[in-house]
């Protein structure tokens, strides 16, 4: 299954509910693009929600990176959903999951990002 | 004498489609071998990571050249060979991604997962040509993990039968 990302915006922030394979090729750069497109719109507080993310490798996580790191560049947010364990467990592994604002619930994350 | 390890080959062309075959028969391998669902899943991490560098920076993505994978299967651990036709690469080379620099770095951690995920992980010079990477995953991790303080009984039942 390849990556599909599908954009919504709630309030003021802009949730990207990304499902499939986050692995190097098509994948990571169609996040890039999702990702680089939202920032080019002046959407600098991103949520991404990785409920539906079957597999991420070592490319997927350089890209959640990436992504962190341009966001945080511009001077937006971009924060982590409902995690796999298996992301969850990479993220650890990486020492990357206290890197990443990593949120369990959507309501509560939106709201973080109004706080901020 | 140890057994004759039974041997699975997969041989595919330098294609990043290609790489769930691996991800599969690894799966499947593992599986097989009574690996829990954890031992699998990093099975098949491994596997990915060390074929996606063999098709990435080892042939480069050249369809010409080819990603040898063998699945060594003994009694007790599977040996897994990724092949690869390129130049090769010194792993003393690759950065700690966990270094304060490197931390967020957008490359340079899927050696780092094979390494962790595998018991043993080493790069040799292919005498047909190539670089192979080399790993092995001990099946009694999988008792060491998951029963905590009987894993020792297993490992002994294991290392008698």
């Amino acid at each position: 299954m390849s990556m599909k990302a599908i954009v919504r915006q709630v309030d003021s922030v802009t949730v990207v509910d990304v499902s499939g394979r986050i692995t190097l090729g098509e994948a990571c750069k169609e996040l890039r693009d999702v990702i680089r497109g939202e920032l080019g719109k002046g959407h600098k507080s991103l949520l991404l929600n990785l409920a539906d993310v079957t597999y991420i490798d070592s490319s997927g996580i350089g890209e959640l990176v990436s992504a962190f790191t341009a966001v945080s560049n511009q001077g937006g947010q971009l924060k982590l959903l409902n995690l796999t364990k298996k992301v969850h467990d990479l993220l650890q592994i990486t020492k990357l999951y206290t890197v990443f604002d990593v949120r369990d619930d959507e309501a509560d994350a939106i709201g973080s990002f109004k706080s901020a | 004498m140890e057994p004759e390890a039974s041997v699975v080959e997969v041989n595919l062309e330098s294609n990043l489609a290609n790489v769930e075959r691996a991800e599969e028969a690894a799966r499947t391998v593992a599986a097989n071998m009574g690996f829990d669902e954890e031992g699998e899943f990093h099975v098949e991490m491994a596997v990915h990571e060390a074929v996606i560098n063999a098709i990435h920076h080892g042939n480069k993505e050249d369809p010409s050249k080819q990603v040898h994978i063998r699945f060594l299967v003994f009694e007790d651990r599977l040996e897994i060979h990724v092949r690869d036709e390129g130049q090769g690469f010194d792993p003393a080379n690759v950065p700690d991604p966990l270094a304060s620099e490197n931390i967020l770095s957008d490359s340079g951690r899927g050696i780092f997962l094979v390494r962790k995920f595998m018991d043993e992980f080493r790069v040799e010079k292919s005498p047909a040509g190539g670089t192979d990477v080399i790993m092995v995953k001990h099946l009694t991790t999988r008792f060491q993990s998951n029963q905590g303080g009987t894993g020792r009984e297993h490992e002994g039942n294991s290392a008698s039968g």
